[in-house]
């Protein structure tokens, strides 16, 4: 789906969000307020540029618009791969910029991403994952690595992996995946106001300053060692 | 990865620890956890290695370690990353001698 | 073999060399560790099992308390010689079941060994998941007031996610053969090739990403000796004067301009000699050979 028909299928009354290369930014019009809409796009690499452009302007939302809701729209292949990037410390570009996301929650911004076609490792973890909920179109790609690469690394032939594949949410790529583990909310199949509104309501988004995705992850079966293990450490 | 278990006859080992753990599984080497067992004149091992087709050493190298070394009344765990018999009886040992306080 | 049975022969301790329980053996005060889920009571990840590799009972880390100059301490130390440090399901868990700890029992800090490669493979989407659930709760035990020391200089360094999560710490103590970066070198070399990085130029890895870089361009806090004892003095020393402000939008302005305005200084550049030379190092190609003294005093020399 092409960035425009997704905001125009979020923000039917209205939306002014620019691309900046492959930086997103504006606002738009849900039926109760003024959203900040945040995020890349064509599966963007991010490196210190996309990274400290979201960062600086979390920073004005937060500064310049206190409590509006930020939506944050993710497609990302990941980090940026170059020694330049590396040079000047990329890893902490984006705990920067995760940092910028960690204290519009705590300042009182509802936030929500949504992963609108590539959600990969570090570019994932940087933004996507630091949201209160994060939520993915239906073909939506969600992973760390394909499978292909994954075998190559771990030495496991494909084929025992694919087989795996089909029992555990635990290592291969899928939304339904993540969502079965408590890191997605949930699966859209296709972006609507309707659903956005609903994930921005105040009410559904109380409390989020706590962490429940390894308790979500447990009561929908797909990652339960988690929070026993962190119920034992707690218990020690 | 294969499960090896085992079981020797020996002499009680006198514990001065709970527990004791020794290694890390890293390539080439191993770790190795004996608790209390079950049996105060024999010891149970339980292994598991990343490399197939070793049973046989393993059996000579720790029934070689049981006998001369007082290790029963212990369960002996084993997660293997390749170590050399060399190393194993080394980590056997050394944990050994954390679980028994250094005293045998 | 294990490094530890030749260190212990030597008077230095290496930290680099070292395992994770060496090292929490030698970093805390002598006989006060007490560990959360010791492995005579752990069980290793099924989920490696079911892929056929033998696990680990304290599944690559390590979580306790101790005392550390005399303050109480809550503490984590990855293994970095299993699976590369790398964080599957439980080890990540153990990781923010500390960190939560943390915040309930307020103790003067908390001390996390970070020697890891960063999301395990092998369980990739559950620890890509359980890395973001580190990244909010060391934010979290911030925001509570409880500051978080990443050391890093173990032989897997600081990279992937644990690259990040390092650089959400309130700071980092760092070894000269510490490593700290987002995509490993091999990593980058694999995809864009051995002219963009060629990983195995030891030198070169160092210059881009290893402990005296990261101390001269303030990506770290502390340079510290490749020994045991010199991380330990270095974080009795943060202890003593670290606060936790309330998080709030000023810090975050500093730092955005901090690393706006570099991004700009050193534009274009590809290795640590270039940004040296800029930021007025008179002999750049002399860092390598410099000892931490010496490093350390010519930063303070730096023109601001």
């Amino acid at each position: 789906m092409k960035l425009i028909e997704i905001l125009n299928a979020l923000f039917p009354a209205g939306h002014e969000v620019g691309t900046f290369g492959q930086l997103i930014a504006g606002t738009a019009q849900t039926s109760s307020s003024t959203v900040a809409v945040l995020g890349t796009t064509d599966a963007a690499a991010i490196g210190h540029d996309i990274a400290l452009g979201l960062a600086g302007r979390i920073l004005d939302i937060v500064d310049q618009h206190p409590g509006r809701p930020i939506v944050f729209l993710v497609d990302t292949k990941g980090q940026a791969l170059s020694r330049a990037e590396e040079l000047l410390c990329l890893n902490g570009s984006l705990a920067h910029l995760a940092r910028c996301v960690d204290l519009a929650r705590r300042q009182g911004h509802v936030s929500v991403a949504l992963v609108t076609g590539e959600a990969v490792s570090g570019g994932f973890l940087s933004f996507g994952l630091m949201a209160d909920k994060t939520y993915a179109l239906a073909d939506a790609q969600v992973r760390v690595m394909d499978l292909k690469a994954m075998a190559r690394v771990t030495k496991i032939a494909h084929e025992r992996l694919v087989e795996l594949a089909g029992s555990s949410p635990t290592f291969a790529p899928g939304a339904e995946n993540y969502l079965s583990m408590g890191a997605l909310e949930a699966i859209w199949d296709a972006p609507t106001a309707a659903l956005l509104e609903s994930a921005l309501d105040q009410r559904v988004a109380k409390g989020l300053l706590v962490d429940g995705r390894m308790d979500a992850g447990r009561e929908r079966g797909g990652r339960s060692l988690a929070a026993q293990t962190v119920a034992a450490v707690l218990a020690a | 990865m294969e499960n090896l278990e085992f079981r020797f006859t020996a002499h009680p080992a006198r514990p001065a620890a709970g527990a004791a753990l020794c290694g890390v599984v890293g390539s080439g080497n191993m770790e190795i956890l004996i608790r209390p067992g079950d049996e105060a004149d024999a010891c149970t091992v339980s292994i598991k290695t990343s490399a197939r087709g070793f049973g046989k050493i393993w059996e000579a190298v720790i029934a070689d370690f049981a006998s001369r070394h007082p290790v029963g009344g212990t369960r002996i765990a084993i997660n293997d990353m390749g170590a050399t018999p060399a190393v194993v009886t080394l980590r056997l040992a050394q944990a050994l001698g954390d679980y028994t306080g250094g005293a045998q | 073999m294990n490094a530890p049975v030749h260190t212990q022969l030597a008077l230095r301790h290496s930290y680099f060399e070292a395992s994770a329980r060496s090292r929490v053996a030698q970093l805390l005060d002598a006989g006060s560790f007490r560990e959360f889920l010791p492995p005579e009571v752990s069980q290793p990840s099924p989920h490696l099992a079911v892929l056929g590799i033998p696990g680990a009972f304290d599944d690559g880390v390590i979580v306790g308390s101790g005392q550390l100059g005399g303050k109480p301490v809550l503490l984590i130390a990855q293994e970095g010689q299993f699976m590369g440090g790398a964080v599957g399901e439980i080890h990540g868990a153990k990781i923010v079941g500390l960190l939560r700890r943390a915040i309930v029992e307020r103790p003067a800090a908390v001390v996390f060994m970070v020697d890891s490669g960063g999301v395990r493979l092998h369980e990739a989407n559950a620890g890509l998941i359980a890395i973001s659930e580190i990244m909010r709760a060391v934010l979290d035990t911030r925001a509570a007031g409880v500051p978080v020391i990443a050391l890093v200089g173990g032989s897997c360094g600081a990279f992937g996610g644990m690259g990040i999560v390092s650089r959400l710490c309130s700071a980092i103590v760092m070894s000269e053969e510490g490593r700290l970066a987002l995509s490993g070198p091999e990593v980058i070399e694999t995809v864009a090739g051995v002219e963009e990085f060629d990983s195995k130029d030891r030198a070169l890895v160092w210059r881009v990403t290893g402990g005296k870089h990261r101390y001269l361009t303030g990506d770290c806090a502390e340079l510290v000796e490749d020994d045991a004892a010199s991380f330990r003095q270095s974080t009795i020393d943060l202890l003593a004067g670290l606060t936790e402000p309330a998080p709030g939008s000023s810090a975050l302005r500093t730092e955005q301009k901090r690393l706006t305005q570099r991004r700009e200084r050193f534009a274009g550049m590809r290795d640590g000699l270039e940004v040296w030379a800029a930021m007025g190092m008179a002999r750049p190609a002399e860092v390598s050979l410099m000892d931490r003294d010496s490093l350390v005093a010519a930063k303070k020399g730096l023109p601001a």
